[in-house]
């Protein structure tokens, strides 16, 4: 079986204006809409495109986190996700840790390929896919922008400061993605109803037996330091005079 | 002491600039001797180069044709096995650093603490999350050691000194080769690089077209800047992706920042919100960017930027 794992992550909305907590230990989530991080989702949409050109027999979407990851679950059931996993747990949880859980559904499943998102729109931290491919002793392909496969290679194209890089990497292996990577699909109502059918199983985090204690600790959160709103100027010829005089040009 | 091992970017037998900022952040740790390391094909040059950053106690140059290009797969072993000794390992919040260090982490069992953008204890810093809508202060454990990357717009480069010596450690670790490179394509220019240059003028989807985009090429040059684009101007192939400017693409705190038909979403914002001076042009006196530009100019960017040309 030709299988390829995506995790996902559950986010605050990538349109949700994101609000600091008063106490400083964390945003404000109350009535604040949670979706998939968009970068995962494009990771689920590659995956399911290999799937479709023959490329793989399986998908399988797995998240780890609140009961209400569920939802996200579904949602990828609904956009063709074979079956789905919940690892779950109310708390928070690190790219090392993360990882090591991945690792163990990774023994488990034998997948060819686990993709998932270069980062988490929430904590930005950039890590997980790294620190599982390291962990797996697997290669890494990180900020994807175009994947093509073999049998045993994949060839990816990655996003990084000096352009395009391509490189080889054989399989199996982890890839994080970048946002052109895809575009996902929308997901079509009798999907929705389709998803109810599918396979989701919920495992407790504390039974795995994975160390998943936190070792980084959150001191405060506070928001960003406001830039002064400027000046309208009225032409081209105040503009320049004003950045001349700041010696700016 | 902290001992701090920075990991070295560097292409084409030059060191990124990013490396000399890394060098800032480290040096803000109290009580630090910094080293930097060097894996690389050769790299010679690369290793004189780093070792005339100010603050800088050692450099270890790794020789190994297997580093160029680098490869964070086969990087990481053998930073791992540099790091002994070390209690933080630093890399830039670039590509490079961003691919390689996670690796490097997972490999140590340690930590990693992403984009420092302040340090205010060997054990405590400040890194943005929610594309930069809050800033964190995180504390690492004291004791095991801490991988991390700086975010580089956060730090002026560490000026030129004495030259530190040059060690060449044996490094006993095994390379994979289950990962090759093939290639790398990029449009390379005589501008100046967008990462650190001090003039930077970025074009949005409101330029229309790659023709179009031309307009902002010529501005930057009149300027002597970099070229920068929104995610949407790159998305619509206007400009290509190394140019992108925002929370995804490149991170940048230049003295002048000019945002032309960009309308400010706030995955851009995040990417310039360190720029010294933003000018911002755009048709909507609406547009988000306004709100954070130090001068507006509303109008047709057509019309004025041959207008600010004739100025110039």
């Amino acid at each position: 079986m030709r299988r390829i794992l995506v995790a996902l992550k559950r986010a605050i909305d990538f349109n949700v204006r994101v609000r600091v907590r008063p106490d400083g230990q964390g945003v404000v989530t109350d009535g604040v809409k949670m979706s998939t991080n968009p970068f995962d989702e494009i990771a689920l949409e590659e995956a399911l495109r290999i799937r479709e050109r023959g490329g793989a027999d399986e998908v399988v979407a797995i998240s780890i986190g609140p009961d209400e990851a569920q939802q996200q679950l579904r949602n990828a059931l609904a956009m063709g996700a074979d079956r789905a996993i919940l690892v779950r747990t109310n708390q928070a949880i690190e790219p090392p840790a993360i990882a090591r859980v991945l690792l163990v559904f990774v023994e488990r499943e034998s997948p060819m390929l686990v993709i998932l998102g270069k980062q988490a729109i929430d904590d930005d931290s950039n890590q997980t896919g790294q620190m599982l491919a390291a962990l797996w002793q697997r290669p890494q392909a990180t900020f994807a922008s175009k994947l093509e496969l073999t049998d045993t290679v994949a060839r990816v194209t990655r996003e990084v400061d000096a352009g395009l890089e391509t490189i080889e990497v054989d399989l199996p292996a982890v890839v994080t993605t970048d946002l052109r990577l895809n575009e996902p699909r929308y997901i079509k109502l009798p999907d929705i109803m389709k998803a109810k059918k599918k396979p989701l199983d919920v495992t407790d985090l504390a039974s795995l037996g994975v160390e998943t204690e936190s070792q980084l600790r959150l001191v405060r959160l506070e928001p960003p330091p406001q830039r002064q709103k400027g000046v309208i100027v009225k032409d081209a010829a105040e503009l320049v005079a004003a950045l001349r005089q700041k010696g700016l040009v | 002491m902290n001992r701090v091992l920075i990991i070295a970017e560097h292409s084409n037998g030059k060191l990124n600039a990013s490396v000399a900022k890394c060098v800032s952040c480290a040096a803000s740790i109290p009580d630090a001797e910094i080293a930097i390391a060097v894996l690389a094909g050769d790299g010679g040059a690369v290793a004189a180069e780093a070792a005339k950053i100010q603050g800088v106690a050692r450099v270890l140059h790794v020789r190994n044709p297997a580093n160029e290009p680098a490869l964070a797969a086969v990087l990481a072993p053998q930073v791992a096995r540099l790091a002994d000794g070390y209690s933080h390992v630093f890399g830039s919040s670039t590509t490079f650093g961003k691919d390689l260090m996670p690796r490097v982490a997972a490999l140590l069992g340690a930590p990693q603490i992403s984009d420092i953008m302040a340090v205010e204890s060997p054990t405590r810093f400040k890194r943005p999350v929610y594309a930069g809508n809050a800033i964190a202060t995180v504390e690492a454990p004291a004791g095991p050691q801490l991988v991390a990357t700086v975010r580089v717009a956060s730090y002026q480069p560490a000026p030129a000194g004495e030259p530190a010596p040059v060690e060449t450690p044996e490094v006993d670790a095994t390379l994979p080769t289950h990962t090759r490179f093939v290639s790398v394509s990029g449009a390379r220019s005589d501008r100046p690089d967008l990462q650190t240059a001090a003039r930077v003028v970025s074009g949005g989807r409101a330029l229309g077209s790659k023709e179009n985009f031309a307009l902002i090429q010529r501005l930057a040059d009149r300027l002597g800047a970099a070229i920068g684009a929104s995610r949407a101007a790159v998305d619509a192939g206007f400009a290509p992706n190394e140019l992108q400017v925002g929370q995804t693409g490149k991170i940048i705190a230049p003295e002048l920042y000019v945002a032309i038909g960009i309308s400010g979403a706030i995955q851009h914002l995040t990417g310039i919100k360190d720029a010294r001076t933003i000018v911002a042009i755009n048709k909507d006196a609406e547009a988000p960017i306004f709100e954070v530009a130090d001068y507006g100019l509303v109008g047709d960017l057509f019309t004025l930027i041959p207008e600010i040309e004739k100025q110039l």
